[in-house]
């Protein structure tokens, strides 16, 4: 567990060291803020447009639902968001270690290959998980100034940091195969666009294969969670893309050893 | 302390290393030597645990390579080519991970940061980006990481490659002052570099070791031979034809005339008194001799020698 953290640290305090995680952070919360910014704004647009129309009638307003038209749209929007933003954080990860040669250094020491992948791993999961909760003001806004209910954002915040570990995990295995950052930021994008794109396939196609198209699409998981419903067949999908990418940037790294 | 047994290492169909053999004793230090892509940094690759052989194997501090890769590693100091150096890290901060990553316990990191830092003269520059440090300090940070947990073993893989001759002669002195406490093992492709610093000399031609023994011993092995080198006034040519006649002499290597005075370089078989020939042939004929010396074998021309032998037989 000791090596487990010394990759995790030196890992964690890498992406401050360079201007990546800022950038990243950055960006992530300027694109949810705008966001959180426009969904508000149409929801006031909205409630002021129903109470204009209820004392017309001489009726009382219908209920309007914050969780429904805020905070579901925001996290789908998050999800979203995170698909540009997770290559972001993982092109570096193996890539850059295998660029100036340190990899010899972690791979000569006494630390087994599963203790740097999962190093790695959790550092760039820390960082997400950071930049998600920083989101939480946005919620946190709501719960001061309406009256929405606590469970389902916690819910949502579940299926976005297990949506990210998914993701992360693929950023990580794509990084581990390739030297060169911009190949991997790349490889890790298309794929997890692919894996968002998936989804409408199965519209057009019946039987297995529609449920399978279904059943990969990282999204279709996470509408679910974006609803303030826990199912744990869909954290299993999660759980497990994660743990079968990661081993797969496992056996990339031990097969250096016996190809280079 | 460390044992190579017929150690094999293919690439798919190439083969970089073709069943050597050798040891090395403890506190010794062993140079590597062969031309480039000769196998020695495969070999060192397997010997720190970095990739396994394919045949063979290596016993380092009595723990195999191949079965016990992690108790090697932990024993095993290793410099690669190319310094394993974190850029945008101070020095401090990279030698605080390389001890916590080769295990030493929390109590003891700054303590040992300090002592290899000491030994390799970077203790100045401990807080300074390494991005920012010259080639030299690089390297003597790179050696800091491999000394930090007091290694048994210490693999060193060109450590001088790409230094200025003053760095070079300052971490020839530091390898050597390591080596007390350490095995070592170091390859190198400049040949002054192993006899300085090296009790054995292994020589490695694509993948098969050539020869193995003292610098001195195979310094020695190849004096079946000696070179003469004579200066006298007269015309090279004369002096040439009349050299050749004397018993013992080989053949003429090379010869020179400026101003009256040749200078001539012969081979000669060890056995006749050449040089007793020579100086009676100059005063019987009238040439007044100059200067005359016998050049002593380096190990360079054992090099030469072994690596033009091999190709030919490669050849045939």
């Amino acid at each position: 567990m000791r090596n487990v953290m010394t990759v995790f640290g030196r890992d964690f305090r890498s992406y401050f060291s360079s201007p990546v995680a800022y950038v990243v952070i950055g960006l992530f919360l300027v694109l949810t803020g705008v966001f959180f910014y426009l969904l508000t704004s149409s929801f006031m647009q909205y409630a002021t447009n129903l109470q204009w129309q209820a004392a017309r009638f001489r009726q009382p307003p219908p209920p309007v639902n914050v969780n429904h038209m805020i905070l579901r749209p925001l996290f789908s929007n998050i999800s979203v968001i995170t698909l540009f933003v997770v290559p972001m954080i993982t092109m570096r990860s193996f890539s850059d270690e295998k660029k100036t040669g340190t990899l010899e250094l972690l791979l000569t020491s006494p630390i087994t290959t599963a203790q740097i992948v999962l190093g790695k791993f959790l550092a760039a999961f820390f960082l997400y998980a950071v930049m998600v909760l920083l989101t939480g003001v946005y919620p946190l806004v709501i719960i001061l100034f309406g009256d929405p209910d606590v469970l389902p954002v916690a819910i949502a915040y579940i299926g976005v940091l297990g949506m990210g570990a998914a993701s992360i995990g693929i950023g990580i295995w794509i990084s581990a195969m390739t030297e060169n950052q911009i190949i991997s930021a790349m490889g890790t994008f298309v794929i997890l666009l692919f894996l968002w794109l998936v989804g409408w396939f199965s519209n057009f196609t019946t039987g297995f294969l529609a449920g399978f198209f279904e059943y990969i699409s990282i999204v279709e998981h996470f509408d679910d969670f974006a609803k303030g419903i826990f199912d744990t067949g869909h954290l299993m999908y999660y759980v497990s893309l994660g743990g079968i990418t990661l081993f797969l940037a496992h056996q990339s790294i031990e097969s250096i050893r016996w190809r280079s | 302390m460390i044992e190579v047994r017929n150690l094999t290492k293919r690439y798919g169909t190439f083969t970089a290393v073709d069943d050597i053999s050798f040891t090395v004793e403890k506190g010794q230090i062993l140079g590597f030597l062969g031309p480039n892509g000769a196998g020695k940094t495969t070999t060192m690759r397997v010997i720190t645990g970095f990739m396994p052989p394919t045949g063979g194997t290596a016993i380092v501090a009595g723990f195999d390579v191949v079965e016990n890769p992690l108790e090697v590693k932990r024993r095993i100091g290793y410099l690669p080519e190319m310094p394993p150096l974190y850029l945008e890290m101070t020095v401090n901060e990279y030698l605080n991970f390389a001890a916590r990553l080769k295990q030493i316990p929390s109590g003891q990191v700054v303590e040992k940061i300090a002592g290899a830092s000491r030994k390799v003269a970077i203790s100045d520059v401990g807080d300074k980006v390494i991005k920012t440090l010259s080639k030299g300090y690089r390297q003597r940070v790179g050696l800091a990481q491999a000394l930090i947990h007091d290694p048994e073993v210490l693999v060193l893989d060109e450590p001088t490659i790409g230094l200025d001759p003053i760095q070079i002669r300052e971490v020839r002195e530091m390898i050597k002052s390591l080596a007390y406490e350490h095995t070592i093992i170091l390859s190198t492709h400049i040949l002054p570099e192993v006899d300085m610093t090296c009790d054995r000399v292994v020589i490695i031609d694509r993948g098969k070791i050539v020869a193995q023994d003292t610098p001195e011993g195979l310094a020695k092995s190849l004096k079946g031979t000696e070179k003469l080198t004579i200066m006298a006034e007269g015309s090279a040519e004369e002096i040439s034809t009349a050299v050749t006649e004397i018993q013992g002499v080989q053949k003429i290597v090379d010869s020179a005339s400026e101003n009256g005075v040749s200078t001539l370089t012969l081979e000669c078989d060890f056995q006749f008194h050449v040089r007793k020939a020579v100086s009676e042939l100059m005063s019987e004929k009238g040439w007044a001799l100059l200067e005359m010396k016998v050049e002593e074998t380096t190990l360079e021309d054992v090099f030469i020698h072994l690596m033009s032998d091999s190709s030919e037989e490669v050849v045939s």
